[in-house]
């Protein structure tokens, strides 16, 4: 019984060496067809090559993709010693079907295995078709985008092959484009036509220049009613366009009018609601943002979750300083709106010296966590980058959330009742000093919130309030002063003037418009667009 | 128009104008003797000895005379009539483009790309004729006219508007803070044909005279001082005319003044244009003795350091401006030099403090402190020698700040 143990350990040792030894060897495959081919490659002339690669491109082993590749690209060497095959990356040099790495000691150790144009073309069409029947659906897109280039690649049968075993829509759509575009080049026009049909109103830029050039080659053969044809399905891509291009200038417009919503937001509770006017409010956004790089500094670990956790930190930091800006400053100010002005100002430049002195005047680097990273795609020509999309929501959740303090908590209501009538308020047992400190707070601490926010955007430097501050009065002031809703209009309005304006007029000049606009506006309505009514008017 | 009233210096309004205005008179005074005796010290006294004034330093106060120009301006329409301009840094910068186009036209073909016609830069950008706001500019006249004509037109139209709807307050000061801010953004473009960021510069010469030259320098630095009295007589004239009067109703309190059936926006307009025209003139002096005009003149945050600089030397009171803006560049000049990080946070400083407890400036500063002696019986104060000696509860309500700016 014990022997018969033993022996069973003993082949299942022998077995574990056996199965090892293999796995080891598998890379290696000194006899596989593709080895083999490589080592026919290497003594071949041009000639010989030419038949080789039309034999190289048909054989069946998961590394086929990959040699042609990097035959294809010129990146495959062999050393000239033991005849091994390796990858030469810039400058690092790896064996192809061991995936060792191999240091060289003398460069001339190497010797590229060359192609010509001819083995490109071949090897070209082999690499599109391998891809094109690649199981994986990804790579088979890719495959029919890059076809789209160049339709010759592949020779009609193949194509209507994968035509045929095509599952996925994406694809197959993509490769009745290369269908299309190959139709154009037929011998008769009924054929030809119905490429140029196939092609109508598809959005890839390829797509959009083989039927200009079959235009132009109609054109010139004076074959009348193509040109027509091919001309409406042109027409038809460039009115998509268009309609894509005010699309992505809307989205960019609304993620514009959320970054001017973040920062006038804060602005809108302190000069809106208390009517002072915080000069210091970009460097609110500032401290936000520099918070924000803290954090990140704090947990290295953790991209992800710091921005998370910045977004309290930031409150809470921009809030205190500007509580203790109000009770410090603005307190002994009240009433006299130009002297706050100035005061705040004064309080403006200390901070931003301050973030100098302790952080460098130079721009700090806050990263951006994998999942702000990213776009989205709606159509060939058009993608959207995540970050904005999350901007747009963050900044109607802050709105929310603000709205929600005002209206549903004690706070708010007595925060309210401060600003319509101080005196009343105050005999009704509210501590109108500790509500006008905790509004100002608040104002602040949402700056804050804003600075997280801007950080993903745009650099984090001790300057960077700066550009913020005349924008968010802008809004302020355009939206109606003391009014939240006034507020989102106004910076939502303001962002998508400016960016439906850029691609007519240039960044600058739509900037100057809407500045120009703004300060014709106010002429018009003093008070902004939803001005507010009754006697709170009056004390603005 | 600045030659001709220090040719009467000695006439008989002058002496009217300013006969109850003892600070004024030792300001005229002080500002006639060092616009004669500093270009003298500099052109005649050699050099080492303790009466010479060095070229540098010489331009360095032509500098500080264009600014108190400036805050001359500022304190016109901020003193006296309640207008808080955040954007007279671009009046004072057009005025400077304007005389920087005309010194650019006198290069002439002395220029890098050596082209008679047009300046290096729009050589560089491959313009190939000059574009036609540029015509005239080599007439000194003619930029002179410009000097005062653009910043008052812009003045005009921007307070045309803005008055006559009513755009008053924190309103107005933010409107103009996006005025200059627009110009900013205009005149950065090289399209606009103004040089784009670098601007204009590498100037040759002024009416024929080499600007390197100290005596071209003396001559500016005289200029400079003889636009400063002069911009004073102007601006004292003009308040303690009956229109004045009007103006300062205003100040304290706009809707009385109109009810009272005064054409409010006319004389607010009016004084806004005078001043955006001073303002050109300082901006006009003062590129051709630094030698460069750029964008960077319209920034915000320069139109709002010419604030402080009549906030700390006294709002309303016209000559507190003139030395509010020598001590508050010079304390700049001197702390840039020597402590470059600290000057951010004497300036932020100087902003919170004068505000919360210099309600009136340096010039104010006597009248507090014996105010507050009086109050006190002198017991209970005794360390309210130093600027923030006051307690803040006491800095005195906008009504009583108010109507002493008046007298």
């Amino acid at each position: 019984m014990l022997s018969v143990i033993r022996q069973v350990t003993l082949l299942l040792v022998t077995l574990c060496f056996a199965v090892s030894a293999q796995a080891t060897a598998i890379p290696l495959k000194p006899d596989s067809e593709l080895h083999a081919m490589a080592q026919q490659l290497i003594d071949a002339g041009y000639k010989e090559k030419q038949a080789l690669t039309e034999a190289l491109v048909e054989i069946d082993d998961p590394k086929t993709l990959e040699f042609s590749q990097v035959l294809m690209n010129g990146d495959l060497y062999y050393r000239k010693d033991d005849r091994v095959v390796v990858i030469k990356a810039d400058d690092a040099v790896t064996a192809f079907f061991t995936g060792d790495e191999i240091t060289l000691e003398n460069k001339r150790d190497i010797k590229k295995i060359a192609v010509n144009n001819s083995l490109r073309t071949i090897l070209r069409a082999g690499i599109a078709r391998m891809q094109i029947f690649s199981s994986n659906a990804d790579i088979r897109k890719a495959a029919a985008v890059n076809l789209l280039k160049s339709a010759d690649d592949i020779d009609s049968g193949t194509l209507k092959e994968a035509l045929k075993n095509e599952t996925d829509d994406d694809v197959k759509e993509v490769l009745l484009l290369v269908e299309g575009i190959r139709q154009l080049e037929a011998e008769d026009a009924e054929t030809r036509l119905q490429g140029v049909e196939a092609l109508s109103g598809s959005l890839y830029p390829d797509v959009r220049g083989a039927l200009a050039n079959y235009v132009r080659a109609a054109e010139a053969d004076g074959r009348t009613e193509e040109v027509k044809a091919a001309n409406v399905a042109l027409e038809k891509i460039e009115a998509y366009l268009r309609a894509n291009s005010v699309a992505e200038n809307l989205y960019f417009g609304l993620a514009l009018g959320a970054v001017l919503l973040l920062a006038a937001i804060g602005l809108a509770i302190t000069f809106g609601v208390m009517g002072v006017i915080n000069m210091a409010h970009g460097e609110m956004i500032m401290l936000g943002a520099y918070t924000t790089y803290v954090v990140q500094q704090l947990m290295p670990d953790h991209i992800g979750m710091s921005l998370v956790v910045a977004i309290p930190a930031a409150f809470l930091v921009s809030g205190l300083v500007g509580v203790a800006i109000e009770r410090g400053v603005i307190r002994h100010l009240y009433g006299r709106p130009l002297e706050t002005l100035l005061a705040t100002f004064g309080i403006s430049l200390v901070l931003q010296q301050a973030v100098r002195s302790v952080f460098s005047p130079l721009n700090r680097e806050v990263a951006t966590p994998d999942w702000m990273a990213g776009t989205f795609m709606i159509n060939p020509a058009l993608e959207l980058t995540f970050n904005r999309l999350y901007i747009i929501i963050f900044s109607l959740i802050v709105l929310a959330l603000l709205a929600l303090v005002l209206k549903r908590t004690l706070f708010g209501l007595q925060m309210r009742a401060v600003t319509m009538n101080r005196p009343m308020a105050s005999s009704m047992g509210i501590r109108t000093g500790w509500v006008d400190a905790l509004t100002f707070g608040l104002g602040s601490g949402i700056a804050g919130i804003a600075g997280v926010a801007l950080s993903q955007l745009t650099n984090v430097g001790p300057n960077m309030g700066q550009a913020y501050i005349i924008d968010s009065f802008m809004v302020v002031v355009f939206g109606g002063v003391g009014n939240l809703w006034g507020t989102l209009v106004g910076a939502m309005s303001l962002g998508v003037v400016n960016k439906l304006l850029e691609p007519w007029a240039g960044a600058v000049v739509a900037k100057i418009l809407v500045l120009i606009f703004i300060i014709l506006f106010i002429q018009k309505r003093p008070r902004g667009l939803f001005a507010l009514k009754g006697r709170a008017a009056d004390m603005g | 128009m600045t030659s001709n009233i220090s040719n009467n210096i000695k006439g008989g309004p002058l002496t009217r104008l300013l006969m109850n205005d003892a600070a004024g008179r030792r300001l005229v005074l002080i500002l006639m003797a060092v616009s004669v005796l500093v270009p003298l010290s500099n052109l005649f006294m050699p050099e080492g000895s303790l009466l010479h004034v060095s070229t540098y330093t010489m331009t360095l106060l032509g500098k500080y005379l264009c600014y108190a120009l400036l805050a001359i301006a500022v304190d016109l329409i901020w003193g006296y009539c309640g207008i808080l301009s955040l954007g007279h840094g671009a009046f004072f910068a057009l005025g400077g483009y304007a005389m920087g186009m005309y010194l650019m036209r006198q290069i002439g073909d002395r220029g890098v790309y050596a082209n008679p016609d047009l300046p290096d830069f729009m050589v560089f950008l491959n313009w190939t004729e000059l574009p036609w706001y540029w015509l005239g500019f080599d007439q000194f006249w003619f930029a002179m006219i410009m000097v005062l004509a653009v910043p008052g037109l812009l003045a005009f139209v921007f307070g045309a508007l803005a008055f006559r709807s009513r755009v008053t307050g924190v309103y107005l000061s933010i409107i103009t803070q996006a005025l200059t801010y627009a110009l900013l953004l205009a005149f950065f473009r090289n399209d606009m044909g103004f040089g784009g960021n670098n601007g204009l510069t590498d100037f040759k010469d002024i009416l024929g005279f080499d600007l390197q030259a100290d005596s071209t320098r003396a001559a500016l630095f005289f200029a400079s001082g003889i636009a400063l009295v002069g911009g004073y007589l102007i601006s004292r004239f003009i308040v303690t005319s009956k229109l004045g009067r009007v103006l300062i109703a205003i100040r304290d309190s706009e809707s009385r003044a109109r009810f009272l059936g005064y054409r409010v926006e006319w004389y607010k307009l009016f004084v806004f244009v005078v001043s955006s025209m001073l303002a050109g003139v300082a901006g006009a002096l003062y590129v051709p003795q630094v030698g460069i005009i750029n964008p960077g003149e319209f920034a915000p945050i320069n139109s709002i350091e010419i604030i402080i600089w009549v906030a700390v030397g006294g709002r309303g009171t016209l000559y507190g401006a003139v030395i509010g803006a020598v001590l508050v560049n010079y304390a700049k000049t001197y702390f840039t030099g020597a402590f470059a990080e600290l000057w951010l946070f004497m300036l932020g400083g100087l902003f919170v403090l004068t505000t919360l407890y210099l309600p009136k400036g340096v010039v104010g500063l006597w009248a507090q402190i014996k105010e507050k002696y009086l109050s006190s019986g002198g017991s209970a104060g005794s360390s309210g020698g130093s600027s923030t000696g006051g307690n803040p509860s006491d800095s005195p309500a906008p009504g009583t700040e108010k109507a002493e700016g008046k007298a």
